[in-house]
């Protein structure tokens, strides 16, 4: 069980930091890439392929996330000139043509075969009992700015509703009892450390990596550098009237978007433990888009929420089978089993149902403000 | 103007090439053929010559001269589709021109991006105002600010006090201008609910946050209220006093000939007169143009 949400753990902090490189190219400067899994890919294979090599994870991880903002770069130049739809029909492309090269170089990745065996990160740490509490400490000083975040969010709110039964705030104390219990979660893993170590140091890593990326995205999104960005987003004119190189900055936003996602490549490598090119279906790319609209666009908090809420959904789901057996007993109509191809379509299309109807109640996303929507342009 | 073919906007350089071999006086003197007459000692701020622009067949800007001296204030006026706001389309190379140079405090600036223009000291306004709706209208006065520290992606690294320092002052300066144009109280909504006369208002108080010495304002009264006109016409006044020039395109006369010192006008594309507001109101040509006798 513990290394079962271990493992759910980490895809959600992956996908989260996926995400917050689009939430950056997209919710923050209004760039549509559909081909974000494209970063992905690249930084996976990059960091795969230099560490078989000898060269140390960190810096391959580091090769990864530079290429991937490398391609960005590449992408950039190539289409940013382009009307914002046909940057979309072109970034989806790019992200087909690098999967197809993934699938056919096999002289370097060894095409659908796949790399199967690569270092992973801390696999031959045994760790003593005070580095053990020192990265239960890490944890903990990750936990605690959230736990503060979300305290001082429900101090707020409670101000403005005066009232304990909110949705909001309903909202906010599951957040907080998910987390609180994730956290145990964790920290008894990271005490069991030589169980599974990479697996365990994996996670570890990942939500350092999620914390720094989102640390510093905030801090980057108020800066007078993310106010561009926010500019160019509105209406690239005016950004323009007002001395600001548009394209310089747009290439800087999609380049470390792509950075992001390319370290986020390098995280899932070494998750899976193995790279196939079909592990970078463009599928992906919309799963992040539904993260980012799922928590409200140009939120990063959001974009953690949605991750969070992403794959509570997809395992919860997980256990659909049962509960139609369940259901079955009580209801004789309902079929006892549905193979597993309708019922891993079925998934699909209840996440969409989800996405229209929050659509609906919630245009903004789940964190998203209102008042934005009533603006007019 | 000598140039012989007409240009591809992408290919701004070869403008420059041409211009480079061009004295500043040969512009001038264009500019005087169409009937001015300048003092030769004080240089013209914005001086442009020959400027041609075509949109498939139509001749939107044909052979079009003007210039705005420093620490005046400017009118440019016309009938509608006279091509006004594509000159200022064309001074601050929103849009290349096919033809003809612009000169910015004596050097050339056609061959530059539009961001250079603004970094430079021209700032430009729209016809519809743009607020950036989804940020506060006090984000929107810091966004002018020129050469900020913290617009350098590595400096958000290495110099969070020197930004946040900056922050600070600019905060500072952007509160005097809104206290100015009455949007204090407005300073952390969105400007997205701001009305259409407070836009006008934030866009020029916006343009005066990037220190400029040239305003180019396109149509600041159009669908404002008559005080709110009152009170444009006195900021515009008030920040010439302070030292900047202002080249303004207006249908509103009165607003015209209270504020500016020089009148220009174009019909069809062309010159059409320039002078004073009191030459320009009893200007044969000028009456038959906007009453179409």
């Amino acid at each position: 069980m513990v290394s079962y949400l271990v493992s759910l753990v980490i895809f959600t902090a992956i996908y989260a930091i996926f995400s917050l490189g689009l939430n950056l190219q997209w919710g923050f400067t209004g760039l549509i890439n559909f081909g974000h899994v494209a970063f992905m890919t690249v930084g996976a294979y990059a960091t795969v392929l230099p560490s078989n090599g000898g060269v140390p994870l960190v810096l391959a991880a580091l090769i990864g996330g530079g290429l991937a903002a490398f391609l960005g770069l590449l992408i950039g130049f190539s289409t940013l000139r382009l009307r914002e739809d046909y940057l979309a029909i072109v970034t989806i492309g790019v992200s087909e043509v690098i999967r197809l090269i993934a699938l056919n170089e096999e002289w370097l990745t060894r095409g659908a075969f796949g790399i199967q065996r690569f270092p992973l990160p801390l696999e031959n740490f045994r760790p003593t009992l005070f580095s053990r509490y020192v990265m239960i400490g890490i944890l903990t000083a990750i936990a605690i700015p959230a736990f503060w975040q979300l305290w001082k969010w429900a101090k707020r709110r409670l101000q403005k509703v005066g009232t304990l039964l909110d949705a909001g705030l309903i909202l906010t104390a599951v957040c907080a009892a998910l987390t609180l219990w994730l956290y145990g979660v964790c920290a008894i893993a990271l005490y069991n450390f030589s169980d599974n170590p990479s697996r365990n140091g994996l996670m570890l890593v990942s939500l350092i990596v999620l914390a720094l990326v989102f640390w510093r995205l905030e801090w980057l999104v108020q800066s007078p550098w993310g106010r561009i960005l926010k500019a160019i987003r509105e209406d690239e004119e005016v950004a323009k009237a007002l001395g600001k190189n548009v394209f310089w900055y747009k290439l800087q936003s999609l380049m470390l978007g792509g950075f992001i996602a390319g370290i986020a490549g390098a995280l899932f490598a070494w998750q899976l433990s193995t790279v196939y090119p079909d592990n970078f279906l463009p599928l992906l790319t919309f799963n992040a888009w539904t993260i980012v609209v799922l928590g409200g666009a140009g939120n990063n908090v959001g974009t953690i929420l949605g991750s969070v809420i992403f794959w509570a959904y997809l395992t919860i789901t997980r256990y659909l089978p049962d509960l139609l057996k369940v259901i079955h007993g009580v209801i004789p109509v309902v079929p006892p089993t549905v193979d597993d191809a309708r019922l891993g379509a079925f998934r699909i299309m209840l996440i969409g149902l989800i996405l229209i109807v929050l659509m609906m109640a919630r245009p903004q996303g789940i964190l998203g403000k209102k008042e934005e929507l009533t603006l007019g342009r | 103007m000598v140039d012989k073919s007409p240009k591809s906007p992408d290919f701004p350089t070869d403008v420059a090439a041409e211009t480079q071999g061009e004295s500043l006086a040969d512009v001038l003197s264009e500019v005087e053929d169409i009937g001015t007459s300048m003092a030769p000692s004080q240089l013209p701020l914005l001086a442009a010559g020959g400027l041609v622009k075509s949109f498939g067949g139509i001749r939107a800007v044909d052979n079009v001269s003007i210039e705005v001296a420093k620490g005046s204030i400017t009118g440019l006026i016309g009938p509608n589709g006279a091509g006004k706001t594509t000159l200022f389309n064309l001074l601050s190379n929103f849009i290349h021109p096919d033809k003809g140079r612009v000169l910015f405090d004596g050097e050339p600036i056609q061959n530059l991006q539009p961001h250079q223009i603004a970094q430079r000291g021209m700032v430009r306004t729209f016809q519809v105002a743009r607020a950036l709706s989804r940020l506060s209208v006090m984000e929107n006065m810091l966004l002018a600010v020129q050469k900020q520290t913290g617009e350098n992606f590595w400096n958000t690294w290495f110099r969070g006090k020197q930004i946040r320092a900056e922050e600070r002052q600019q905060k500072e300066r952007a509160m005097t201008i809104l206290e100015s144009i009455g949007l204090a109280h407005m300073a952390n909504e969105y400007a997205g609910a701001l009305s259409g006369g407070q836009r006008k208002l934030l866009e020029m108080g916006r343009a005066l946050m990037a220190n400029p010495q040239l305003i180019l304002l396109d149509e600041p009264a159009a669908g404002v209220n008559p005080t709110l006109i009152n009170q444009i016409c006195d900021r515009i006044l008030t920040w010439n006093r302070e030292g900047i020039t202002f080249l303004i395109i207006e249908h509103n006369m009165d607003v015209i000939m209270s504020l500016c010192d020089r009148v220009w006008v174009l019909a069809e594309g062309r010159n059409l007169a320039a002078g004073t507001p009191a030459e320009i109101q009893t200007n044969s040509q000028v009456l038959e143009a906007y009453l179409g006798q």
